[in-house]
């Protein structure tokens, strides 16, 4: 199923879908938000917003409006 | 030649910086735009180079007015700092996304060295690269593998930049790269999706990844930093243990230097011989310098902290953890670090807005920074609060005056906020506010680079703000000096005359004709003119002349009263002020120091933008005058109709 990264749960691995176009997608794609790569909610700040989530082995912080404009799917688990 | 220091943010790029340049750094800005310039000079054997500090950017195009430079200069051969050699700081445990910023730069035909930085970590999380596979994808580029913080790596980087032929490249990811104009975020973003294409092959090819690349510890300390509860408390704890330090051990090394200016000015005043000369030095310039370095202890301290809690990776929790907090008021997590700032000087605080890359939030922050008390209105405050609040205890617990020294930097913090809203409601949004922001991992913090950013951060407030505090003191002095012609010795010969002089003491007598003489100079000609402005508040002439001198800095209001009074300076104690101002009453015997007339000042204090200084750094930081000018019109607006009110209230 693919939902928005800002749906997603905390601690679920995710595959980048889509972005979409945006303002902001240009400075999403140079932190390397790519299509195909894997992505990970660890964890979120205290109202819930921002959210931090791991990309590459960083963490990088992002506002709701703006995950909300990244869709992912989730890893299957093994 | 000069040689240009490019990197993501968080890569250790200052660390490179300081460890190349060490203390010859020095600031300024770059050509025909307000951005600070940071350079250092690099000799090697005989050469001399000048090594530039460019702002950590992800990409050339540019997020932020701050990251502008690097867009403009980089796409201009012709610009002044173009530079003949690129070092790209590159966190070598984040490859793929640091090497985009290289592969635009090595698009451009810069020559340059990839400077394979914070190897150590790296090799810690499990991450091995191929340096020399690395070397083949980008021919002509030097690859050194640095970890600056313990200065590993620094001759083989000195040597790299001795030994590099200065040709640019004949490889290229994109060719014949075109960069896309600034406007053109569709044509960007494709150039991004190919730089990336090719890199993701890259990286696969160099890179060998043993665990998982997360950082485990950093995890941990997260889920207590970032905690919904302690995460609150432990940064309200980290600002409690800072303003501790800024209020009560500042106060040491400040009492000191103010005893030392004022027993330099009396110093020259005994030993030059008298006159115009003299008086300029002991009454303008040396007061005038000295209420420059008297803050210096608070700013150093302040950013003695702060650089602690940035190096460590703290800081940027800390605006995560805030922006929630902040976004209803126009303001952005980023917004913290300028207001908490602001509470020592404005002038630092409105600088560090720059980080903030949305301009509305950054100009909101901007607006409402020198609403937050400052260090120079604590004299203030704390000589009203001595003067019409009585020492007593509030509900049995409470001290009554600590009380109301809370209730105005709470009233502070309130009205910028509230201001705040206003402005958000008013401006009008170019552009989304955004907050995409690396959370480093946590490091302990380097030493060095905290001392140099302690040392940058005084440096740069005692060259801004010192010349035009400086500036402001000496026309003020003249001002209280020279009066219009015969007016001021006819003053002395009057207090001269009167009855009871001869009994004063000759130190009484000097007082006495001080305060005459300011009395009918141009200074207190201004502050008469100004006294039906300033009635319905409260105030009398002896006042407005004190609120005119604030505009130097706010803390010589209390000077100020001391000479109209002639008060002898009992260093900085003021009882004999007090015990003064108490007693002063005004034409129809009413005592002028009442608790509605003192109230009404604090308010006024707490709102008026008396700081030239300040407003000088406003207007550079937002490139026109209408900024500041709002500024004052608000902040005055405020602080008159405050006062007024108060002054109503209370009588």
């Amino acid at each position: 199923m693919i939902i928005s990264l800002a749906k997603q749960n905390i601690g679920v691995k995710s595959e980048i879908k889509s972005i979409a176009s945006s303002a902001l997608t240009n400075k999403l794609v140079e932190l390397g938000f790519l299509v195909g790569k894997s992505v990970e909610v660890v964890f979120t700040a205290p109202f819930g917003d921002p959210i931090a989530v791991e990309l590459n082995g960083s963490v990088l912080s992002l506002r709701l409006e703006e995950a909300e404009t990244i869709r992912v799917e989730s890893s299957i688990s093994l | 030649m000069k040689i240009a220091l490019f990197g993501n943010p968080n890569t250790g790029k200052s660390s490179v910086f300081n460890l190349l340049t060490g203390l010859r750094q020095h600031i300024g800005n770059f050509a025909g735009i307000t951005v600070e310039k940071k350079s250092g000079n690099l000799q090697i054997e005989d050469k001399q180079h000048e090594l530039i500090d460019f702002p950590g950017v992800y990409s050339i195009y540019p997020r932020s007015k701050d990251e502008e430079v690097v867009y403009k200069v980089v796409s201009n051969s012709s610009h002044i700092d173009f530079p003949d050699l690129a070092l790209i700081v590159v966190d070598a445990s984040n490859l793929e996304r640091n090497l985009l910023l290289f592969s635009q730069i090595y698009d451009l035909k810069i020559p340059s060295i990839i400077v394979l930085n914070m190897w150590d970590l790296a090799q810690k999380r499990g991450i091995k690269i191929d340096i020399e596979k690395l070397q083949n994808y980008f021919p002509g580029v030097l690859i050194v593998a640095t970890n600056a913080r313990v200065g590993f790596g620094k001759s083989r980087l000195i040597e790299a930049i001795q030994n590099h032929n200065l040709t640019s490249s004949t490889g290229a990811v994109i060719e014949n790269f075109q960069l896309s104009e600034l406007e053109n975020k569709k044509g960007q973003e494709q150039e991004t999706q190919i730089r990336y294409q090719f890199l993701k092959n890259v990286v696969e090819q160099v890179e060998q990844v043993e665990k998982s690349k997360t950082d485990t510890s950093s995890r941990k300390i997260d889920k207590i930093l970032i905690h919904p509860v302690f995460g609150y408390l432990i940064f309200i704890g980290i600002l409690f243990v800072i303003f501790q330090f800024i209020f009560s051990f500042a106060s040491i090394p400040m009492d000191f230097i103010d005893l030392q200016t004022s027993n330099f000015a009396d110093f020259i005043a005994t030993n030059l011989p008298r006159g115009l000369l003299n008086d300029l030095l002991c009454q303008g310039i040396i007061p005038g310098i000295g209420g420059i370095i008297i803050f210096i202890p608070q700013i150093a301290l302040l950013f003695f902290f702060i650089s602690i809690l940035e190096e460590s990776g703290y800081l940027s929790r800390v605006v995560f953890i805030m922006d929630k907090i902040m976004r209803p008021f126009g303001l952005n997590g980023k917004s913290v670090v300028p207001l908490i700032s602001s509470v020592a000087c404005a002038i630092p605080g409105v600088m560090a807005t720059r980080t903030i890359s949305d301009w509305k939030e950054r100009l909101i922050t901007i607006l409402v920074a020198p609403l937050m008390s400052c260090s120079a209105r604590i004299p203030v405050y704390t000589l009203l609060i001595g003067l019409v609040i009585p020492k007593q205890m509030f509900l049995g617990i409470f001290n009554l005056q600590g009380i109301v020294l809370f209730g105005l930097y709470f009233l502070g913090v309130i009205s910028a906020l509230l201001i705040a809203i206003i402005l958000k409601l008013l401006i009008k949004n170019r552009e989304k506010g955004f907050l995409l922001l690396e959370l480093p991992s946590y490091k302990m913090p380097r030493w060095s680079n905290v001392g140099i950013n302690v040392l940058e951060k005084v440096k740069i407030f005692v060259v801004d703000a010192g010349k035009i505090i400086l500036s402001i003191s000496i026309i003020l002095w003249a001002l209280a000096t020279f009066g219009p012609s015969g007016k001021m010795d006819g003053a002395e010969k009057f207090t001269k005359a009167n009855s009871g002089f001869e009994k004063l003491s000759s130190k009484e007598q000097n007082q006495a004709i001080a305060s005459a003489r300011l009395e009918s100079s141009y200074i207190g000609i201004f502050g008469k003119a100004i006294e039906p402005a300033i009635r319905p508040l409260g105030y009398d002439w002896k006042i407005g002349i004190s609120l005119i001198t604030s505009f130097a800095a706010r803390e010589v209001f209390v000077g100020s009263l001391a000479t109209i009074y002639a008060i002898q300076d009992d260093g900085g104690k003021n009882v004999r002020l007090i015990e003064r101002l108490k007693n002063e009453k005004n034409a129809k015997q009413e005592p002028v120091f009442t608790l509605a007339s003192g109230v009404s000042l604090m308010i006024f204090y707490v709102f008026a933008m008396q700081c030239m200084a300040t407003l000088a750094v406003v207007k550079r930081e937002t490139n026109s005058w209408k900024w500041p000018l709002i500024q004052v019109g608000f902040m005055g607006f405020m602080a008159y109709f405050g006062a007024l009110l108060a002054f109503n209230i209370l009588s």
